[in-house]
């Protein structure tokens, strides 16, 4: 077998411009590759980061039927005392769990005392929210970045809207699940920018400011947003805990519980699934690339070389081997296209990150993009290029193999 | 016992929708160790013959035995590995590869034929580079020697794997006439050291008089058989 390698290197040597033309092609469409996964790779992981770590948090366990109707805030789903201790002791024995933040939402009225606007309202417990959704306070962009009871976090957007700034008094209005309405008074102690655009009009108070706005009796919660140690563990940790939590049944003997990863409670998840499918297009083109430009360059060989092939034939070598020697040939190009194709797509990804190129999303702005450089994509766009290269070397090779000696030696 | 046996054989070439037949019920024996040379003018079936009995084409008609084996019932695989094991080639453009230096074109069928250990390739390769007169040589490509040098490689690298027999079409062909002599005079040398069957085909009718057996080929026919000295054995 290493004489077919000296052999193949020897050819591929033998026309130095050719193989240099068809390398760099190959290098190229490696680097744009690589380069465009890094960039939107990690353009995706940040956003998903963002929007993760500062709002959702990695899964979310509400009451059965609750995500349905989430656009409702429904109170009448909310999960009861005991529900609350059930999922509790689960959710303590998961040591994947970093921590986990139990949320009252509904929907009320925010007043400033001229006018009033619909508002959306998360009650949480500062310090465990903070826990599991860490970013949060890099929301703050005015105020305290310290929730205290009686203190209220307004969407930027409501708080210019209504000519409210920190310190201000406000109301908060909500009809409760009996249908009486109550009010209580907060003060603006910050204003959050929104993670995921102009829409956003969540407000964060205490969680015990919650229950008494709602005048509810018992502890009550409508989610528990949880963040894991490893989020590349999501999938597995989400059908684990899955699995545990359906085994949690109703006095009807119905789950009680439903659990939700980021993915199907963000709509940015099918921008990060366009990603995924322009990336897929993009390395269709690179096989392309390698496919075209290692076929033709084999065929070109095989033609140059057909006097060659008639000699080795002639005197005995197995059409086996003849194939093998042209295959190598290709398999070294796309060696050489793949390894060169890597180290420059990392150095241009170094550069790009030295450069510290930023852009917006959202209402946040000067965001760094740092393009991560993933080992396994290293690897998959390596073993992709040499396959590839090995396949369009087949047929030509196939056809130097299949190749009548006494044909090929009237060659001229 | 005869190396080669052939028996009425016939070879018809189709093109288009002609049919044309470039050798036509010849017969003959060869022994081994024997020094042959088939004339002819050019189209009389000289390159045709020495394809047959090279196991690189199938008569059309009649039998071929080339060191016990009937030519027209070895496979295509089965033709190359009888071709790697029993015969040499030695062709008129010399046909080195390229890539490969002298020592390396020697050495290649021994090396991706025949599978040879490396001490023996090395013992086998040595001693035909000494043989041929180009040991000095051994490191340098085809594109750095001479025509006669290229052929005196070629001969060595036909003779590495100990065949029964060594065929060369027009080897003399494409070099001076002093050179030609000189390759004439080692296959010869080669035929002697290693008991090996040359068959040459050449039209040079100064080269042919080395032959010690002389086939005279024309249209497709065989017509006679010389043996060395003028003696015709019709």
């Amino acid at each position: 077998m290493g004489n077919l390698f000296k052999i193949a290197i020897r050819n591929l040597l033998r026309y130095k411009r050719r193989t240099l033309l068809t390398a760099s092609l190959i290098t190229v469409g490696v680097v744009f590759v690589l380069v465009f996964i890094s960039v939107s790779g990690s353009f995706k992981n940040m956003m998903i980061g963002q929007i993760t770590d500062s709002m959702i948090g990695h899964m979310q366990v509400h009451r059965k039927g609750y995500v349905a109707s989430i656009e409702n805030l429904p109170l009448n789903l909310n999960l009861k005392a005991g529900a609350i201790a059930r999922l509790e002791n689960i959710l303590d024995k998961q040591p994947e769990i970093v921590a986990y933040s139990p949320r009252i939402k509904f929907g009320g009225m925010f007043s400033n005392f001229v006018e009033t606007t619909n508002i959306r309202l998360n009650g949480i417990y500062p310090d465990k929210e903070l826990k599991s959704v860490p970013l949060l306070t890099s929301r703050v962009i005015e105020g305290k970045k310290i929730l205290d009871k009686g203190g209220i976090w307004i969407p930027a957007l409501l708080a210019k809207g209504m000519k409210v700034k920190v310190g201000d008094t406000i109301v908060v209005v909500a009809t409760n699940k009996d249908g009486s309405v109550n009010g209580k008074q907060f003060i603006v102690a910050g204003v959050l920018e929104s993670a995921t655009g102009p829409g956003g009009r969540d407000g964060y108070i205490h969680i015990d400011d919650a229950g008494e706005v709602l005048r509810m009796e018992g502890m009550e919660i409508s989610e528990v947003a949880i963040r894991l140690k490893d989020f590349g563990k999501l999938n597995a940790f989400s059908k684990k805990l899955d699995g545990l939590l359906s085994k949690e049944l109703n006095q009807q003997d119905k789950p009680i519980f439903e659990l939700h990863t980021w993915e199907k409670l963000s709509p940015f998840y099918n921008i990060a699934r366009m990603i995924d499918v322009m990336t897929f297009f993009v390395k269709l083109m690179l096989i392309a690339i390698v496919l075209i430009s290692i076929m033709n360059v084999m065929i070109m060989a095989v033609y140059e070389r057909i006097r060659e092939i008639g000699t080795i034939a002639a005197i005995g070598t197995l059409p086996g081997k003849i194939l093998n020697m042209f295959v190598i040939e290709g398999f070294c190009l796309g060696i050489v296209g793949a390894v060169i194709g890597n180290i420059v797509g990392i150095v241009v990804i170094l550069m790009l990150n030295m450069l510290k190129i930023s852009f917006n999303f959202g209402q946040q702005t000067g965001l760094i993009l740092y393009a991560n450089v993933n080992p396994y994509d290293l690897v998959v766009i390596s073993v992709t290029v040499i396959i590839v290269s090995i396949i369009a070397s087949l047929q030509p090779a196939f056809k130097a193999s299949r190749m009548e000696p006494i044909k090929a030696l009237r060659h001229v | 016992m005869s190396l080669i046996k052939a028996e009425n054989i016939k070879k018809d070439y189709q093109v288009g929708e002609l049919i044309i037949t470039a050798l036509d019920r010849v017969s003959f024996e060869i022994a081994p160790a024997s020094f042959v040379s088939f004339v002819g003018p050019s189209g009389s079936g000289k390159t045709t013959l020495l394809n047959l009995i090279g196991c690189l084409d199938k008569p059309t008609k009649g039998t071929l035995k080339v060191a016990g084996a009937d030519v027209a019932s070895l496979d295509r695989k089965e033709s190359a590995a009888f071709r790697g094991t029993n015969i040499g080639f030695i062709f008129q453009d010399f046909n080195l590869i390229p890539v490969l230096t002298v020592y390396e074109n020697i050495e290649y069928p021994l090396l991706m034929v025949q599978n040879t250990p490396a001490v023996e390739r090395e013992k086998r390769v040595m001693a035909l580079l000494e043989a041929v007169g180009m040991i000095e040589q051994k490191d340098k490509y085809p594109d750095q020697i001479s025509g006669g040098q290229k052929q005196r490689v070629a001969i060595a690298r036909a003779l590495v794997t100990n065949p029964k027999l060594v065929l060369a079409d027009e080897p003399t062909a494409n070099l001076d006439h002093k050179t030609a002599y000189m390759v004439i005079e080692l296959m010869k040398k080669m035929r002697d050291e290693f008991r090996t069957t040359f068959i040459f085909s050449t039209h040079d009718q100064k080269i042919v008089g080395e032959a010690e057996i002389i086939f005279t080929l024309e249209d497709g026919n065989l017509l006679d058989r010389h043996l060395e000295g003028g003696k015709q054995n019709g």
